[in-house]
């Protein structure tokens, strides 16, 4: 299209021409596409986070669990993963750094933890002094676990620093007396806070030692439990998943063909199912608002089919000096689409204004982030809607018959 | 002069129908141009002398007869190669200057070459040269509001001669200008048909029609006289 820049360049004109009605002509656009951009940008801001956090406890570290299937369901078969199976990967299996059980008592914010009169619902897991959470899994105050903790199965505990709040302890709580399962531990340790991820709160957390937590079970219990393996390298990550694999099938007698009663999952692995939830979630929420394009397209229209009328005779002229239908079309078209991407970028900076705002507003969303591929679908639909919603005032402006535009009174 | 002419009109008529009114603006015209002739449609307002200027222009089409431009039937030609031939054998001029408003002189001028497909440094080239031609050269980024209609009438002129084409057609061109300028730009026309353009102006004064080489009168739709103009030709003669 030799004329394309042509084209361009009376299109910005006649934009630049009537500022004010070109920028009422694009607010439908501005406002769908910064609403798409707001939503999608708070989404996925929020599970940039997420993914930040995941990562900082490594690719290289698997968390192996119970996994009860249909056939365990209904055969009634308790499923477990037991400290049996943690000594058979500790000797059976090579590129292990790390391996610890982590037991858990209560999840979340299921078991009470009492100081005076005030009570607090807390998750409460037994663990190890070589249990590495993640990398911010650090005492602010006092220590963690000990071995002696451990073999002594002594009453400690180290909390998370909700429970300080709920449990109106002193900031320095280390030293407190805490009481659950209706025994006292003593509190030798407060977490470094991790706040909220996805409006789950990561401090209402407390940890005692594993044998403690072992005990509290009753010793013939065998527990379920979560086993956190390091692995030495991180390319060794899928070899080491196969041969736990391996022994955990041959410890838990399952035949070929059925299915596992356990899951290794990576860091990684968690978060891609926790992505595909956002993402199904911003393709809704997108799509909806998407539909309001359509309105900002119609108001595009509305403004061209104005515009083609008052610049009849500019169109006669052009007719006259030999422009063809064709390059009054694109030079309408080109208008059009111009009008439609302009909204788009004012849409995309406001869009990310508001999101950036909310943001900051509302502490779980932990900033906002704009994917490139957000960008592309704005701009796509600002450009498809100028082009589908500009064809008809464009062919109205080339259609018109020579003379009667250069009569036409402006 | 060649023999073979520029332009011929046969029978040509132009007929408006609305509703039940029908108007014939043009009857049986019968008419030939050849190169270098410089010709005035005079007639009364209404007379039908526009409405001719469009058919041998391209803007318009006749309802009846042929028209045959450098040798090539027109009345066949779709909306596209009579656009071709606006571009490349026309150069209009009129009234009421029909300038871009938002463009300044040079793109003014610079307009029908986009159409030829003639690249940006040319065009503003041939364009900036056009402008000088008419004693512009000083104006080319005026706006047409800043210009007085003399001024705009030569940046039209400039528009209409910037692609060389075969013909140049002057609808009414000192219409809006005060005697002096009007001067001006006849004066313009004299020497452009002394450089060997072919002109037709549209006027009603016979003052103006005074200028050319041969004047056609025109009433009610038809051509009353064709008469070579004495004194030009022997003004010319003379030269
Ligand atoms: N589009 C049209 N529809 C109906 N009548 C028209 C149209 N264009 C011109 N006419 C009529 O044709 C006649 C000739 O018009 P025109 O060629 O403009 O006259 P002139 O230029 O000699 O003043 C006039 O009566 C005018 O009203
Ligand atoms: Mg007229």
């Amino acid at each position: 299209m030799y004329n394309l820049a042509e084209s361009l360049r009376s299109a910005l004109q006649a934009i630049r021409a009537h500022k004010l009605r070109s920028f009422l002509t694009t607010l439908g656009i501005i406002i769908a596409v910064a609403a798409v951009i707001a939503v999608v940008s708070l989404i996925q801001g929020f599970s940039h986070s997420v993914t930040n956090t995941f990562a900082n406890l490594g690719s290289n570290v698997l968390t192996i669990s119970s996994n009860e299937t249909d056939e365990d369901f209904f055969s009634g078969k308790i499923v477990k993963v037991t400290p049996a199976d943690l000594q058979a990967i500790q000797h059976e299996v090579t590129g292990i750094s790390h391996i610890s059980p982590r037991l858990i008592l209560a999840r979340f914010g299921s078991g009470a933890v009492l100081s005076g009169s005030q009570t607090a619902y807390a998750g409460i897991y037994g663990i190890t002094s070589r249990y590495e959470g993640n990398a911010s899994f650090y005492p602010v105050m006092g220590r963690l676990i000990s071995p002696s903790d451990d073999l002594g199965h002594r009453r400690v505990v180290v909390i998370g620093q909700t429970l300080i709040t709920d449990l109106n302890l002193p900031k320095d709580a280390v030293g407190e007396y805490l009481q659950m399962y209706g025994q006292w531990f003593k509190v030798v340790g407060v977490l470094k806070k991790l706040g909220n991820i996805g409006g789950q709160d990561q401090d209402d957390r407390v940890y005692i030692p594993y044998g403690t937590a072992h005990s509290l079970l009753g010793a013939a219990t065998v527990p379920d439990i979560e086993i956190q393996v390091t692995v030495n390298n991180p390319g060794q990550v899928p070899a080491v998943t196969g041969r736990i694999t391996q022994v955990l099938r041959r410890m838990h007698h399952i035949k070929p063909g059925q299915e596992d009663d356990f899951v290794v999952q990576t860091p990684e692995q968690t978060l891609g199912t926790f992505n595909q939830v956002l993402n199904a979630i911003t393709l809704i929420f997108g799509g909806i608002v998407g539909i309001s394009l359509l309105v900002g397209g119609i108001g595009i229209m509305n403004i061209m089919l104005v515009s083609v009328t008052e610049r009849t005779q500019e169109i006669g002229i052009l007719k006259s000096l030999g422009a063809r239908r064709r390059d009054i079309l694109l030079q309408f078209l080109i208008e059009a689409v111009i009008l439609s991407l302009l909204g788009g970028v004012l849409g995309l900076i406001l869009g990310f204004g508001v999101g950036s705002l909310i943001a900051h507003a509302i502490p779980e969303f932990l900033g906002a982030y704009v994917p490139w591929w957000a960008v592309l679908l704005a701009f796509g639909f600002a450009a498809t809607v100028g082009v589908v919603f500009g064809i008809a005032p464009a062919a109205k402006a080339a259609a018109l018959d020579p003379i009667e535009a250069l009569r036409h009174e402006a | 002069m060649s023999d073979a002419p520029l332009l011929e009109l046969r029978q040509v008529s132009k007929r408006y129908v609305m509703g039940d009114n029908i108007l014939d603006a043009l009857k049986d015209v019968n008419l030939k141009i050849a190169h270098n002739e410089y010709v005035a449609f005079i007639g009364p307002s209404g007379s039908g002398k526009s409405t001719l200027m469009n058919i041998v222009g391209c803007l318009d089409r006749p309802t009846g007869g042929e028209y045959i431009l450098n040798g090539t039937p027109v009345a066949q030609l779709d909306d596209n190669a009579l656009a071709h031939i606006r571009n490349r054998e026309i150069g209009f001029i009129f009234q009421n200057f029909n300038l871009l408003g938002r463009a300044n002189a040079l793109h003014n001028v610079m307009q029908p070459l986009i159409y030829r497909g003639i690249a940006l440094g040319e065009r503003r080239r041939l364009a900036s040269q056009a402008l000088q031609n008419v004693g512009l050269g000083e104006r080319l980024h005026h706006l047409p509001n800043q210009l007085s209609g003399g001024q705009r009438q030569r940046v039209a002129i400039a528009r209409a001669l910037v692609g060389k084409p075969s013909i140049l057609l002057a609808d009414e061109p000192t219409g809006n200008l005060d005697s002096s300028t009007s001067k001006d730009v006849m004066a313009m026309f004299d020497t452009l048909y002394r450089d060997g353009h072919t002109i037709i102006v549209v006027t009603h004064d016979p003052n103006i029609a005074e200028h050319c080489q041969r004047v056609i009168h025109i009433m009610d739709g038809r051509i009353v006289s064709d008469k070579l103009n004495g004194k030009r030709r022997e003004a010319r003669a003379g030269v």
